[in-house]
């Protein structure tokens, strides 16, 4: 009983700490574009605009969901909820504190890739369902964005899982002592390519998240809006959600295999407090880099991939092997 | 092999440029002009359509009234209405009606315009959904509080009276010098 009581307790958390995340990231990615062009960004709805996403929310609900005569109608409607479900079922085993984790599964990393990889199939169900070609053009690349990135982002994760010897996430954080030295990001002591490491899994997690210099798959120079062509209203709104919310779980991890999770940068008060502090500058990171770098072409984003970051995680998890067996 | 190193060391540097660039700009004011709350002072040779000009001595316009603009113009948008009254020199203007909506701001009437009575205005801010609101009265847009009354030259309106009476005692003396012929006639005959 007082399992299932913790349980919902959690799931309510989940969802409000998600809908307040999806809503408030919109407005902070349009504030930053604003001002990182010199504009104000939304400031009309509100103060600072911080109605905004309520606005946008009711417009998008109030709008007709309009299926194409093309499109495959039941993959065109479940595209939108199968991307969504994984995002959200995701934040079950996310440490946000020492003992604020919803569920610790000692498999917890599989189960993040697992589902997150869902992710490239759900924008591929819903680029063939549009039954239009850009949609299924925008929906192939998202695959074969999502395959290239996953290969050096699960080597890289190995790296860790090799140095913790635990696939479990609050262990890992754990790990990682309460000084910033400690962080898997500066523990040479383990692999004196860490760092690189950390910008190969950063890097792979903005490919991931289908995040500018990488949104190859709704290009919209080329695709109008890629798999989200043919969707309006709320089926566009939960792409859109989805996104964000892919970007949260993508920086959460990076900051609980790298930059400690919960843990304070010099000893004191570790809680969930850094931990949210960490995420967001990492989510406020990718919003400066979305707004400052073009998008690249689609070769150089396979290029990148397979000749550079894939090599640089192999030698890496050779290196980490090697210092662990040595040392 | 070195130059694959080399490419790597050199794009993240230029990334990392990239990224103070934008940050730099993160920190400086905005230019965003909020429209409706202000607008941009517009340069004074921007072309919008054309106004009376204010004479500064006399304090209204310039316009005689001669209808040169309103020949001139190549799409018949402009119409001056004007009369005459007694004790004013010239036409008096009552009506300078634009039809903007057919009106290519070519300029033929204020390169026509004699006495330089009409000019190109700087109001951009037109946008409306009624076409009537297109149709301006250029004079009463530049004395929206009422057409003062044109001043009066009492010794014009003198002479002017004393012409009209003339006129009128004309036709009587005439008349009456034509009767005094014919009796005279008579008496001749």
């Amino acid at each position: 009983m007082n399992e299932l009581i913790r349980l919902l307790a959690y799931m309510l958390g989940i969802a409000a700490f998600l809908g307040l995340n999806l809503a408030y990231l919109g407005w902070v990615e349009r504030k930053g574009a604003g001002h990182f062009q010199r504009r104000t960004g939304p400031k009309e709805v509100g103060p600072y605009g911080l109605l905004q996403p309520l606005a946008d929310g009711l417009k998008l609900m109030s709008k007709q969901l309009v299926v194409p005569t093309n499109a495959d109608r039941p993959l065109y409607m479940c595209a939108p909820i199968l991307i969504m479900v994984p995002s959200v079922l995701l934040f079950v085993a996310i440490p946000f504190g020492e003992h604020l984790v919803p569920r610790e599964f000692n498999f917890g990393l599989i189960m993040m890739f697992a589902f997150a990889s869902m992710a490239g199939l759900s924008i591929l169900i819903g680029g063939w369902g549009s039954g239009n070609k850009y949609s299924l053009i925008a929906g192939t690349r998202a695959v074969s964005q999502n395959v290239a990135y996953e290969i050096p982002m699960l080597i890289t994760a190995i790296n860790i899982v090799l140095i913790t010897g635990s696939l479990d996430l609050n262990e890992i954080v754990r790990q990682q002592g309460s000084y910033i030295w400690n962080w898997n990001v500066f523990r040479l002591d383990k692999s004196i390519l860490m760092p690189v490491s950390f910008l190969v899994f950063f890097i792979c997690s903005l490919a991931e998240t289908n995040r500018t210099p990488f949104d190859l798959g709704e290009c919209e120079g080329e695709l109008v809006a890629g798999y989200h062509t043919e969707y309006g209203g709320m089926g566009f709104g939960l792409f859109m959600m989805a996104e964000y919310a892919n970007l949260v779980i993508g920086c959460s991890l990076t900051t609980v295999l790298f930059l400690g999770g919960w843990q304070c940068p010099f000893g004191l008060f570790p809680g969930p407090h850094w931990f949210l502090l960490k995420m967001y500058f990492l989510i406020w990171c990718f919003v400066w880099i979305r707004w400052t770098y073009p998008r690249t072409t689609f070769w150089g984003l396979l290029n990148l991939s397979w000749k550079y970051l894939i090599p640089f995680s192999l030698v890496n998890l050779l290196l980490t092997a090697l210092f662990i067996k040595v040392f | 092999m070195s130059g694959y190193f080399k490419e790597i060391i050199t794009g993240l540097k230029s990334l990392a440029i990239g990224l103070q660039i934008t940050n730099k700009e993160f920190f400086t004011k905005p230019i965003t002009l909020q429209y409706p709350h202000e607008s941009v002072k517009m340069t004074p040779r921007y072309r919008g359509h054309i106004e009376l000009v204010k004479d500064p001595q006399t304090g209204t316009h310039r316009c005689i009234a001669c209808g040169m603009c309103e020949k001139g113009c190549p799409t018949g948008c402009i119409t001056v209405q004007a009369e005459k009254r007694e004790g004013v020199k010239g036409k008096v203007l009552t009506a300078y009606i634009l039809n903007f909506t057919t009106c290519s701001l070519c300029g033929q009437c204020v390169e026509n315009c004699k006495p330089e009575a009409i000019n190109f205005s700087n109001e951009y801010n037109l946008a409306s959904t009624r076409r009537e609101d297109y149709i301006f009265n250029l004079l009463q847009k530049l004395h929206p509080e009422g057409v003062p009354e044109p001043e009066i030259d009492p010794e014009l309106l003198k002479k002017e009276r004393e012409k009209k009476e003339a006129a009128k005692k004309e036709p009587a003396k005439k008349a009456a010098a034509k009767e005094g012929g014919e009796s005279k006639a008579e008496e001749k005959s």
